[in-house]
């Protein structure tokens, strides 16, 4: 067993009209973990995914999977993977078991109704498996999508962008999905917009942005490491000047809720001179509590860090 | 390894598609050739002449099926192959385990399978309005076979070259039909001024439509020979074309 499933040393995705999509990634994913991959549009997120998966050619770098290089085992590394895409790509004339079937040979795999059907259930689909994918709403055609990519029991699941367009609801199902997908340890790499959605879920989580990966570290390490509590004031007035007492200590203003986050340490020692500060440059506040710091706001540092 | 579970998935997935566009498929040429007979065979070739010993009715069966096969080929051919691009379904294809080869023996393969069996039912067809009596059947169904899976493969690499629908359509319609109507499909070419009959030696279709009426009534165009090499050598060149588009992943992959 490799303990470093996927490695990619050095990889840079040149297309054609020379623009440069992925700069010299080097990447190490483990075995029976969620990955996610956050980055803003056009980061250079789904160009990895299709590298990955074979979808497009890697301009340079090595990539091992299962100890298995891409350029070389392509077709061996393919039959490992399953790939749920972000659009909404389905044969609208099918249906929702012929198209999963249609998926599972692709793969090499004999047709198997029952083994569709169990997937169907776990998806809640069961009732739906005879209806043509054209008549289906865009959360249902997003679990066929996440049903074609499990047809073949594959080792290594990507989502890419996997809860974009889908209710609150459905988005908490699939995670359920990919817990227990998890549980029986497949490797899931996911990209999303929803920073939520990897602090909810992923084990690890990777910052890239302009086709650079900037940062990887584990998702409970980096919340902890980079302050996992804010201490939040709502004040009576926005300010115009943050007071020079308090302006010492890393901060964030939102003036349209009149509130300032100050981003504390593990042991929270800031608190009481805060509080202090407060009192000592008149700075008036309706309340104050202390919440966890999101991944979000850690992301939008690192980007403005990069900027 | 060769994953032949793909391949007939691909085939089978195709022939599905097939099966739910059956009137487009194969009514729509069937009633078309049925219309054919009924204007050039019986109401119009009743008053022409006999072509090299046989009635004009029984003459153009075998230009009509070379009409049916080329046409019907290239356009179910790249059609298969272009809607996954169209739709966006190639994800799948370029996701999976699947090689070009094995791509190619699914797609023009069923393609293929489409055009014998609309060459079959138009051959049954055509016996319904003329006494049909083919010499040499096994050579016919070599032509049909040959002719079938060459066109199949050109359609799939026109699949592969079109990024819209007009350009889908180009092929068929504007060098596929022309070349097929101007190889003596309706007529014999010592019926054309010599000029027009060395012209007409440049047209690949020619040797064809020539090879498929030997098969049938004895009488052709060119040796037979030339065209059992001609529809080999232009199969071969195919399958040398689609190999490299594959291995470039031309319009497949970036």
């Amino acid at each position: 067993m490799f303990k470093n499933y996927i490695q990619l040393k050095q990889v840079s995705k040149i297309y054609k009209n020379k623009f440069t999509a992925l700069k010299n990634v080097d990447l190490n994913i483990q075995k029976g973990e969620i990955f996610a991959l956050l980055g803003p549009n056009g980061a250079g997120k789904s160009t990895l995914i299709n590298v990955l998966c074979g979808l497009t050619y890697h301009s340079k770098g090595s990539i091992i999977i299962n100890g298995m290089n891409l350029s070389e085992n392509r077709k061996k590394i393919k039959s490992m993977i399953g790939l749920v895409p972000q659009e909404l790509h389905l044969e609208a004339f099918e249906t929702v078991l012929d198209n999963i079937n249609y998926s599972r040979g692709l793969w090499g795999k004999h047709k198997d109704d029952n083994h569709i059907l169990d997937l169907l259930k776990k998806l809640n689909l069961d009732d739906k498996k005879n209806n043509l994918l054209m008549q289906l709403s865009g959360g249902m055609k997003r679990r066929v999508l996440i049903a074609k990519a499990l047809s073949h029991n594959p080792t290594i699941l990507f989502l890419d962008e996997p809860s974009a367009g889908v209710d609150i609801e459905l988005r908490k199902e699939m995670w359920e999905i990919i817990y227990a997908l998890k549980k029986e340890g497949v490797t899931i790499i996911l990209t999303t917009h929803y920073i939520e959605e990897a602090e909810e879920i992923a084990d690890r989580v990777a910052f890239i942005n302009n086709g650079k990966i900037i940062l990887v570290e584990d998702k409970k390490v980096l919340l902890n490491k980079l302050g996992n509590n804010k201490l939040v004031f709502t004040l009576r007035k926005s300010f115009q000047k943050v007071p020079s007492l308090l302006n010492k200590y890393p901060h964030r203003i939102n003036r349209k809720k009149s509130t300032i986050e100050f981003f504390l340490s593990k042991d929270k020692s800031e608190v009481s001179d805060i509080l202090l500060s407060f009192k000592k440059s008149k700075t008036q506040y309706l309340e104050f509590n202390i919440e966890k710091r999101s991944l979000e706001s850690i992301f939008v540092d690192y980007i403005k860090k990069e900027k | 390894m060769i994953n032949y579970l793909a391949i007939k998935a691909i085939y089978f997935h195709e022939m599905n598609r097939t099966k739910r566009t059956i009137l487009q498929s194969i009514i729509s040429p069937i009633l078309s050739t049925s219309l054919y007979f009924i204007i050039f065979g019986s109401a119009i070739g009743s008053r022409i002449k006999e072509i090299d010993g046989v009635t004009y009715g029984m003459f153009i069966v075998p230009g009509l099926l070379m009409l049916n096969l080329l046409t019907q080929s290239v356009s179910n051919g790249s059609f298969s192959t272009y809607f996954p691009k169209f739709n966006g379904t190639i994800f799948e294809l370029q996701a999976a385990p699947v090689s070009g080869l094995e791509m190619i023996v699914g797609f023009v393969g069923a393609t293929a399978t489409k055009s014998i069996l609309l060459g079959s039912l138009i051959i049954l067809t055509a016996s319904f309005f003329i006494d049909l009596n083919i010499l040499h059947p096994f050579l016919m169904i070599f032509f049909l076979l040959m002719t079938a899976i060459t066109f199949s493969l050109f359609g799939f690499v026109i699949g592969l070259w079109a990024d819209n629908f007009e350009k889908l359509s180009l092929i068929p319609l504007i060098v596929i039909t022309p070349l097929v109507f101007l190889g003596g499909s309706f007529y014999s070419i010592n019926m054309l001024p010599e000029i027009w009959q060395k012209i007409s030696l440049l047209n690949p279709v020619l040797y064809l439509v020539s090879g498929f009426k030997y098969s049938f009534y004895e009488i052709s165009d060119v040796s037979i020979w030339t065209s059992i090499i001609t529809i080999i050598l232009i199969l071969f060149i195919l399958i040398v074309i689609t190999l490299l588009i594959f291995k470039k992943g031309y319009n497949l992959r970036s």
